[in-house]
């Protein structure tokens, strides 16, 4: 039986998952599989779990970028701040969910500048150039890039180091003011020391963000989220506060997990 | 002699053995490439050798010579007066014409098949004419122009019916060279774009064709560079011009036609190397270009 973390349990949530089952095409075995929850306002939530148990299709189906592959089949709802996404343009909703995906992929063609401004640019908003300059620079302050690439913003992004391109593109998902950041195992392809500048942001921006954030490394679950989702095979099998979970597991799938025992 | 000094024996007449083996191995490949680079070094000498004395000025300001003038200048032992420039604009302006219209075409055509990746069965079906089509002879594209437009549309041999079968000629290298280009970028790149809620066709216009450009441009000068020289599709839509034409409902010359014409008129036949000398350049600094262009892609 799967349990049900109810979303009663978190106050106020910024998103609202109910009963959400997706399929890659009618008939197959579904990636995930009626799954509600609720996220935490200003928190980090962890999604944790073996290959292939969903949690990065979870994480798609929150901006509606699952969408992107035919034929997939969506059952339930998610409402972001009582709002049913579903009937948001995905246009409109990317722009409240920003994304940071796997491998940093700054823009290859554009200038650092213009990496950060790119969400601008290609939803044809135009900017006054002091408006922009402001953008810019208050972004990549808020990824602690701007001390080190103030002289060299109109390079291209593609010049940085691994972290540095990663921090890059938390600093374009964030000129939008985006109200929830999903990341996709963004340390996934860093070092140990670009990884752990990535996580000191993280944890400060959830001051003013709402981040979810998945990942197979628990250790950094542990160390950076307050909330902690544990998916298998589609199920979400246990959902709660980090420190919970992690020192007092109420699910034996989960415990085995955490120690090792499997994924 | 015992067994030691027998296996280094042995040893010794292998070794020498193997290195004459590799010896003529290496030889072998020198010789063989050597002999497949002779050809292309044959013609540019021939062509230079030939064709030198005629490339002047003239070679590019002035029209055909009619076949008096050349006479003239022949039996006086001169080189022959005018030029081929009605060829070079001709040529300009038939190639011109089939890339406004391939090179759009075959674009989008690229990007659906890139879409749709063993998805639909519109796109195999897309892709396999568009390689079919690849191997139409050039002949019958002309002959098809000929009737489409030659005789409906411009109503007489013109610059438009030639471009039409030039267009249809590139169109599959472009499809291909845009799908093939649009794989090898990232897909997380086109994700991103999505992710800042950037419509499609932004997403495409203003990140994939971008990171893609040397590779589109790449496949354009190919295309290109493949329609330079095609003479057999222009003898029967173009079909030729004295003057300098930049109608496109008029009959104009193209500098393949020229080597036909000037082949065919014994009183010209040292302009047919200038000429060769002239296309085969142009093809060849198009394919060097299109090199450079994919070899720094590749490195980037």
């Amino acid at each position: 039986m799967t349990m049900n973390p109810n979303i009663d349990s978190i106050d106020h949530p910024v998103l609202a998952i109910e009963n959400l089952s997706i399929a890659y095409g009618k008939g197959e075995t579904k990636a995930v599989k009626d799954v509600s929850a609720g996220i935490k306002k200003e928190a980090i939530t962890a999604i944790m779990g073996p290959s292939g148990c969903g949690k990065s299709t979870l994480l798609r189906a929150i901006n509606r970028m699952h969408e992107l592959y035919a034929d997939i089949v969506t059952e339930g709802q998610i409402f972001l701040n009582d709002i049913n996404i579903m009937e948001m343009s995905t246009i409109q909703l990317r722009r409240k969910i920003g994304m940071v995906f796997q491998r940093p992929n700054p823009f290859p063609t554009m200038s650092i500048y213009d990496n950060v401004i790119a969400g601008y640019k290609l939803n044809g908003i135009g900017l006054k150039k002091n408006e922009r300059d402001q953008i810019v620079e208050q972004s990549l302050r808020n990824v602690s890039l701007w001390d080190e690439v103030k002289d060299a913003l109109y390079k291209k992004g593609t010049f940085l180091s691994g972290g540095q391109q990663q921090r890059l593109c938390i600093a374009r998902s964030l000129a939008f003011q985006p109200e929830v950041i999903l990341l996709d195992e963004p340390t996934s392809a860093l070092d140990p020391i670009a990884t752990s500048r990535v996580e000191d942001l993280l944890v400060e921006l959830k001051e003013k963000y709402t981040i979810v954030l998945v990942t197979h490394n628990m250790t950094q679950a542990a160390r950076i989220s307050d909330y902690s989702m544990f998916m298998y095979l589609g199920d979400l099998v246990e959902y709660g506060s980090t420190k919970m979970m992690f020192t007092n597991p109420r699910d034996t799938k989960t415990e085995e997990y955490l120690t090792g025992k499997f994924g | 002699m015992t067994e030691a000094t027998a296996g280094r024996k042995i040893g010794k007449e292998r070794i020498s053995y193997r290195m004459l083996k590799n010896r003529l191995f290496k030889w072998g490949i020198i010789v063989v490439s050597g002999i497949t680079i002779l050809p292309i070094v044959l013609i540019f000498g021939e062509l230079l050798l030939k064709g030198y004395r005629q490339i002047n000025l003239n070679f590019f300001t002035e029209v055909t010579p009619n076949t008096l003038e050349a006479m003239t200048a022949m039996a006086n032992n001169e080189v022959i007066p005018g030029g081929i420039v009605n060829g070079i604009t001709g040529t300009l302006l038939i190639v011109g014409m089939a890339s406004v219209i391939a090179i759009p075409f075959g674009i989008l055509v690229g990007l659906f098949l890139f879409e749709n990746q063993g998805k639909r069965y519109a796109a195999g079906f897309i892709r396999n004419l568009s390689d079919i089509l690849q191997g139409v002879p050039s002949i019958v594209l002309g002959l098809i122009a000929y009737l489409w437009v030659v005789k409906n549309v411009t109503s007489g041999y013109s610059a438009l019916a030639g471009s039409v079968a030039l267009a249809i000629m590139m169109l599959p290298l472009i499809v291909r060279s845009t799908e093939e280009t649009m794989k090898m970028i990232p897909e997380t790149l086109k994700e991103a774009g999505l992710a800042l809620g950037a419509p499609y066709y932004k997403v495409i216009l203003r990140v994939m064709i971008p990171t893609g450009f040397s590779g589109l441009l790449t496949g354009i000068l190919l295309g290109i560079s493949r329609i330079l020289g095609e003479t057999a599709p222009l003898m029967l839509t173009t079909l030729g011009n004295p003057m300098i034409n930049w109608d496109p409902s008029g009959p104009t010359s193209a500098v393949p036609l020229l080597v036909w014409d000037f082949y065919n008129d014994p009183n010209m036949v040292d302009l047919v190397w200038s000429s060769s000398l002239f296309l085969m350049g142009f093809v060849l600094t198009l394919n060097l270009i299109s090199r450079r262009i994919a070899a720094k892609q590749n490195n980037n």
